[in-house]
């Protein structure tokens, strides 16, 4: 009797774990790994109608746009050990409170990502890969040679104002938009380039305006960008 | 002048008295300033504050400090032709920093319009045209 229910426990048991087992026996399954687990939080479609209500619902960044966005070897780290990338939460403005000398992000209450295992990772990051943003990047838009580093750092702390809503190193810039200090390995040249000259063209409503910045400056800006956190490999 | 200023202070009186307690997103306004708080809480809020009062979560290491919106006195001193073009195109335009970012490319003429009507409900600047 004893052993019996013992039995039907650990049967349960395993019943129950296989079932929340997310990707090894799925995976190999029809249909996509990413409909299935992210979809109800991220944007793999470019939005039909991208109305401001849309923004102001939204549950993760959007990933339309993700294999022109991102570098693979990232995407597999990050999806297996997610740190936090917008301080303030996907919309910084459900997280802030008013306070004093400034208002502030209650962080604890700032999402936390789902971690997936290594296998489950690599699957995801390869179907990223092929979500692209249908000509919105092009390739070359940066050029390295012409990208004097320096220069760009000034601009992006100083004359340009990203830092405003940017941190360049954890703990310095501000909290409503992605840090930066890891763009290096997070984002793609190209990628950020783009969104720099026009956030709108990603989408019309979000919250970083189109800056007024020259050719120059665009290049020497992503030149700092794709600096920051090579440091660290 | 002076029967100016009588004049202002009860102009005050009365939007204050009709505005009572101060914004955020409370509903009972009209649905033109409901609508400028909402877009103001996504986009202005950031820098300016979720009280509007130049404290946002944004506003750490700035070497110039964003307006703060909820002061009667010096948002009077403000034309609503002025706020109009630095909220267009930005504070470069009109001589201030341009930390304070150019938002034609995000708002409608018609939104940023109502916007600079919402910041003189938000100010009790009755006086400001
Ligand atoms: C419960 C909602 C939710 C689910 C489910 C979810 N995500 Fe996310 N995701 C988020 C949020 C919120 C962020 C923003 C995190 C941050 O910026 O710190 C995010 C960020 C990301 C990013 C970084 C995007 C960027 O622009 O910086 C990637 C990549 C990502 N998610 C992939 C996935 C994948 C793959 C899955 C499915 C296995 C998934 N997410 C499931 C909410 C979710
Ligand atoms: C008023 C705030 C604000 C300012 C000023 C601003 N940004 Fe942004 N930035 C944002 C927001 C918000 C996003 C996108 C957030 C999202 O999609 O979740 C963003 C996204 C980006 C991205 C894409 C990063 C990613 O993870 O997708 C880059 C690159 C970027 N900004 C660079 C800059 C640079 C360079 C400047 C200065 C020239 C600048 N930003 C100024 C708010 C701002
Ligand atoms: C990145 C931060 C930032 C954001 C976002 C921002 N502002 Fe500002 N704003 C500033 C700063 C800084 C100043 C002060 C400029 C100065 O005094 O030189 C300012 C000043 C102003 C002024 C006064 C201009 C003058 O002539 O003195 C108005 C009006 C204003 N902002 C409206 C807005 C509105 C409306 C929004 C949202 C659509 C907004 N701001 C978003 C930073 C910001």
């Amino acid at each position: 009797m004893k052993a019996s229910l013992i039995f039907a426990a650990s049967a349960g048991a395993v019943l129950v774990a296989l079932a929340f087992r997310p990707t090894a026996v799925d995976a190999q399954a029809a249909g996509s790994e990413l409909t299935r687990q992210c979809a109800s939080c991220h944007a793999l479609t470019k939005p039909a109608e991208a109305t401001v209500d849309r923004l102001w619902t939204r549950k993760g960044p959007d990933l339309w746009y993700a294999g022109d966005k991102f570098n693979k070897e990232w995407l597999v780290t990050w999806l297996q050990k997610p740190t936090v990338i917008r301080p303030g939460g996907v919309l910084w403005f459900k997280h802030a409170k008013p306070g004093e000398p400034r208002d502030t992000i209650d962080t604890a209450a700032v999402e936390k990502h789902p971690a997936v295992d290594a296998e489950a990772a690599t699957k995801l990051a390869d179907e990223l890969m092929q979500l692209k943003s249908g000509g919105l990047v092009k390739e070359g838009a940066f050029k390295p040679e012409s990208a004097n580093a320096a220069m760009g750092k000034l601009a992006f702390s100083k004359l340009r104002g990203c830092i405003a809503c940017h941190q360049s190193a954890a703990g310095t810039g501000g909290l409503s938009g992605p840090e930066l200090y890891d763009a290096g390995q997070r984002l793609r040249a190209d990628y950020v380039i783009t969104y720099m000259k026009d956030p709108q063209q990603f989408d019309p409503h979000v919250w970083m305006p189109t800056l007024t910045l020259s050719e120059p400056d665009l290049q020497r800006i992503t030149g700092y960008l794709m600096s920051l956190g090579k440091e660290k490999e | 002048m002076i029967r100016f200023g009588i004049a202002a202070l009860g102009l005050v009186a009365l939007t204050g008295a009709i505005a009572t307690h101060q914004p955020a997103t409370a509903g009972s306004e009209s649905p033109k300033i409901a609508a400028s708080a909402h877009l103001y809480d996504i986009y202005c809020a950031q820098c300016h504050g979720v009280q509007r009062n130049g404290k946002g979560v944004n506003t750490v290491g700035l070497s110039v400090q964003p307006r703060d919106h909820s002061d009667t006195a010096g948002m009077s001193s403000l034309p609503r032709d002025q706020m109009i073009k630095a909220i267009s195109e930005g504070g470069g335009s009109v001589n201030k920093s341009a930390l304070m970012p150019a938002w034609s490319a995000v708002l409608s003429k018609e939104q940023i319009e109502d916007m600079a009507d919402y910041l003189i409900y938000v100010c009790k600047c009755g006086t400001a045209q």
